[in-house]
């Protein structure tokens, strides 16, 4: 990583004792960070540290109550974003701010049209974005439709829509939450383009890895205050998570070895399509057994969505078959399977995973609530089941005001944490996985990872699929690589290693091992 | 698994069993084409009838023999009901094939009614032109729906908008000017818009101001004009003893009008008719060619995302939403200064409901707009046209409600098997909330 070439052309942004209260919660209390010329500052934090509203109120979307913020010496109060932008400040949100059904040039130049006459002049838009494109090493297409986009080109589009306002302080929220491990990697590159080329950057994570990888140095915020500051050589990964959290925290999962007993979950040539009808699933083979969790690696788009969904019986397999404890369940629906003991925590936590707008109580018997033990004669028994959620909510540690409150008030990580409360109560036999701890912080992942655990000790068979290879690696007690709809290799997790894995699933060349 | 999986998977397995929209579609053209071809073409009267391209005396025109037609546009059907299940090779052709049966529906009615009826002749092009005067109040109040609604604020306070425009506006005329001076006639058109432009303030002001629900905000609109243009008439309308008056007058374009046969019928017209294709027009260009219409769209599809690039949601939904009421404003002067020159209670009679269908079916584009307007509006004229005609079937006449209701019936068919499906703008009828 470029180190911070212009540490001696000093900071380009000043932010001195910032306070923001938000009803019932501070979320920044007296926080302080400067921004060098050419540096990458990473912002580190737990969900709900309290990043992306400082990063806000730099951006202009929020006024602080207190303190200062500063942009090259001069002290700035901004209104509104369109004055942080005229001062050369550019957001890359963690949710895009994109407008899916305009081409990549409207959304580009969306507020600060370029115009001949009193008409949109988008041929000299297209033009001044190629060049932007070839000089920062970022491939968009300006009249592509944005919604056509993948997360990769979308979020370069986000990039462009910033440079394209001469932006030289960055701010990226949770840059890499969205992407594949090898479109992570195309965006190191990125951005170590953009600080070669003078840019500033803030880079707002809960990634470990990736901070040690390109910060220069390093704040942690946690519940809103800073409790540390590091440059990356001084750091480790350990001290800081450490100081994230608040406590030490376990990296390595602890676990006792395997005990595997019979195949539970087995899947004999499963074919099956996408939503446009592609057959992503190839005639896959798979067998899990009881007390043991099987993790699925793999490239993200090689079928792991449509595999998750066919087994669980969300999505109609057009050849081969699925047998769970003994009995085919091809053509079942999602409930019969679940009825069996089969639980699944699905991917798409917000359209799979639970009803927005239903409170946490209804949420964590949105599997059960036809049980006997929580509706009589078609009327729901309200006082079963807020006791059963309030026990759920103690029991798995999720932090809410009360059980009644909308499921959508809580944060990401609390959500999963009542879809996983949901799905590992009752008595089960199997439990299908996939990317549990998508965008959670280092706390959540830990319990998740634990309760999980627990389940394969009381003989549970476990169906991991996860674009995390870390994750792959210290849960699973055999790997299996998916690759274009099928194992590419089968390992056992005691002998993998990150290269090896990463070999097939770029290449699905197996390793010699099965 | 969950609830919302098991929503997801019986949605997915309805769309797999049973009849997609596309064959039911070519379904009910197979069943139209045999019912034409070996009940209708038969039964109805072999002479000759003719389509007239002016008024009478002796006018210019083709003649044509009524089951011939009957039959030509059966086979095109059946054909457009077997390339609906043809191999997928030759299924390209089945969409264009649809659409060209469901426009082929218009000819069809016409054709059919001419032959049972005792007329042997009926001037097309005249149709033509009354379906573009009756559109123009359509056109311009699905104009109305789309600034408001591609800028984030779901207007079906249109018809309120457009009454009041009529009702404020004819009173204006009729107290200053007696309904007679053309000076006080445009002054009173210009109140008529800017009546209507602050009808739509007040929704602007309920919807984004106090975040009242836009549907709730709309209906307030629709029974507050009623209610107070009703006051108006009785208390200030009718104690001026004027009943009517002198509207606008028509005119020709230049050269165009001077055209042999059509010029003279499709090139005269009245003011605020012409004035609705400038509003048409002008609307596509402002909307899609200038930065501001840029930024009206931006804040209908994600205003967050607007925000952050500095656009000021709020003030450019306040703009859209009034430019809207503004048009919808002319479309009531368009009632009670040009097509009439009165004023009736709930004289629009339904007009703004209807715009709103013609936006949907112009899928939120303004030429598409004009188009269902335009359907719209040939369907009314139709309507009445073959009231004159007196369709007979076996010496028994169609009553002309009936008739009236033929043309619409027509337009349900258009609409759910050739338009397919419409997607709004992603964020009409979200309020909006500033970030703090």
């Amino acid at each position: 990583m470029a180190q911070a070439s212009g540490n001696a052309a000093g900071p380009v942004l000043e932010i001195e004792g910032i306070t923001k209260a938000f009803p019932g919660v501070v979320a920044n209390d007296n926080v302080s960070l400067t921004l060098n010329q050419g540096e990458i500052h990473c912002l580190l934090g737990e969900n709900g540290a309290g990043k992306s509203t400082l990063m806000n109120m730099v951006f202009g979307l929020y006024r602080p109550d207190r303190g200062t913020i500063r942009v090259r010496g001069e002290q700035v109060s901004f209104q509104d974003s369109g004055e942080a932008i005229a001062r050369g400040i550019g957001m890359v949100h963690q949710h895009f701010q994109l407008i899916p059904v305009f081409t990549v040039a409207e959304n580009i130049i969306l507020g600060n049209e370029i115009t001949k006459g009193a008409f949109l002049d988008l041929d000299t838009a297209r033009r001044q974005i190629d060049a932007l494109a070839e000089r920062y090493g970022l491939a968009v297409d300006p009249d592509a439709t944005v919604g056509d986009l993948s997360v990769g080109e979308q979020q370069r589009v986000e990039l462009v829509k910033a440079l394209f306002r001469d932006a030289d302080i960055l701010i990226l929220d949770e840059p890499t939450a969205v992407l594949t491990p090898g479109e992570v990697d195309d965006f190191f590159e990125v951005v170590d383009s953009l600080t070669g080329q003078g840019k500033s950057i803030i880079f707002i994570t809960h990634k470990l890895r990736e901070v040690l990888a390109v910060a220069d140095r390093i704040t942690v915020l946690r519940a809103g205050q800073v409790v540390g500051t590091a440059t990356a050589d001084g750091a480790t990964q350990q001290s800081l998570a450490n100081l994230m959290v608040g406590r030490d925290v376990v990296f390595r999962v602890d676990k006792a070895e395997a005990d595997p007993g019979p195949a539970v979950i087995r899947v004999q040539g499963l074919r099956s399509l996408d939503d446009r009808g592609v057959e992503t699933v190839t005639g896959l083979d798979v067998e899990v057994r009881a007390g043991e969790i099987f993790g699925i690696a793999g490239v993200e788009g090689n079928g792991q969505r449509e595999l998750v969904e066919t087994v669980c019986g969300m999505r109609p397999a057009t050849g081969g078959r699925v047998e769970m404890l003994g009995q085919e369940t091809t053509g079942w629906g999602p409930r019969q399977i679940n009825e069996l003991g089969v639980a699944h925590v699905p991917e798409n936590r917000s359209k799979h995973g639970v009803v927005a707008q239903y409170t946490i109580a209804d949420n964590l018997v949105l599997n059960r609530y036809h049980h006997r033990k929580f509706s009589q004669r078609g009327v729901r028994n309200t006082a079963a089941i807020n006791a059963e959620a309030r026990e759920l909510v103690e029991q798995f540690d999720v932090r809410t005001p009360g059980v009644d409150a909308v499921i959508d008030t809580l944060s990401g990580g609390n959500q999963q944490k009542v879809i996983v409360a949901r799905e590992l109560t009752g008595d089960l036999k199997a439990l299908v996985v996939a990317q549990p701890t998508r965008g959670l912080d280092v706390g959540s992942i830990e319990f998740i990872h634990r309760k999980i655990i627990e389940l394969r000790d009381r003989g549970v068979a476990v169906l991991l699929v996860s674009a995390e290879l870390d994750e792959i690696l210290s849960l699973s007690d055999r790997i299996g690589v998916l690759y274009r709809g099928r194992l590419a290799g089968t390992v056992e997790a005691a002998d993998a290693t990150r290269e090896e894995l990463g070999l097939l699933m770029a290449t699905g060349a197996t390793g010699g091992k099965s | 698994m969950t609830t919302a999986e098991h929503a997801a998977g019986a949605a997915g397995a309805s769309e797999r069993v049973g009849l997609d929209r596309q064959s039911a579609t070519g379904l009910v053209f197979g069943l139209l084409g045999v019912a034409l071809i070996a009940g209708v073409a038969p039964a109805i009267s072999g002479t000759s009838r003719k389509f007239n391209f002016e008024p009478p005396p002796d006018p210019a025109g083709i003649g044509f023999h009524p089951p011939t037609w009957v039959i030509a546009i059966g086979v095109l059907f059946l054909l457009t009901a077997v390339l609906g299940f043809a191999p997928p090779e030759a299924r390209r052709w089945a969409s264009p094939a649809r659409l060209l049966s469901a426009v082929a529906l218009i000819p069809l009615v016409l054709v059919l009614s001419l032959a049972l009826s005792d007329n042997p002749s009926t001037n097309v092009i005249n149709l033509f032109n009354e379906s573009l005067v009756l559109a123009t109040p359509l056109a311009l109040g699905a104009t109305t729906g789309l600034w408001c609604e591609r800028s984030g604020i779901i207007n079906i306070g249109i018809e309120g908008t457009m009454l009041a425009g009529a009702g404020i506006g004819y009173m204006t005329y009729a107290t200053i000017g007696d309904a007679q001076s053309t000076g006080w006639l445009w002054f009173s058109i210009l109140v008529s818009v800017l009546a209507g432009g602050m009808v739509a303030a007040l929704l602007a002001v309920l919807s984004i101001r106090f975040g009242v629900n836009q549907i709730v905000g709309g209906v307030v609109i629709n029974l507050f004009a009623l209610g107070l243009t009703g006051f108006l008439r009785s208390e200030v309308i009718v104690k001026t003893g004027i009943t009517t008056g002198v509207g606008t007058s028509e005119f020709g374009l230049p050269l165009l009008s001077e055209i042999p046969v059509i010029g003279d019928q499709l090139f005269r017209g009245k003011p605020i008719y012409w004035m609705m294709y400038l509003v048409v027009i002008g609307t596509w260009l402002v909307m899609f060619r200038t930065p501001w219409g840029l930024r009206v769209r931006s804040c209908g599809e994600n205003p967050h995302a607007a925000e952050t690039l500095g656009v000021n949601v709020v003030r450019v939904r306040y703009q859209s939403v009034i430019l809207g009421g503004l048009i919808a404003g002319l479309a009531g002067a368009w009632f009670s200064m040009e097509s009439q020159t009165r004023f009736e209670d709930n004289m629009t009679n339904a007009a703004g409901f209807i715009a709103l269908a013609a936006l949907i079916f112009g899928k939120w584009t303004p030429w598409g707009a004009f188009g269902g307007a335009l359907l719209f509006g040939f369907s009314r004229a139709l309507g009445t046209r073959l009231q004159f005609l007196g369709v007979e079937v076996s010496g028994f006449e169609i009553p002309s409600e009936f008739l009236q209701a033929l043309p619409f019936v027509v337009t349900l068919v258009v609409v759910a098997g050739a338009v397919g499906r419409s997607i709004p703008p992603a964020a009409a009828g979200q309020p909006f909330n500033r970030s703090r």
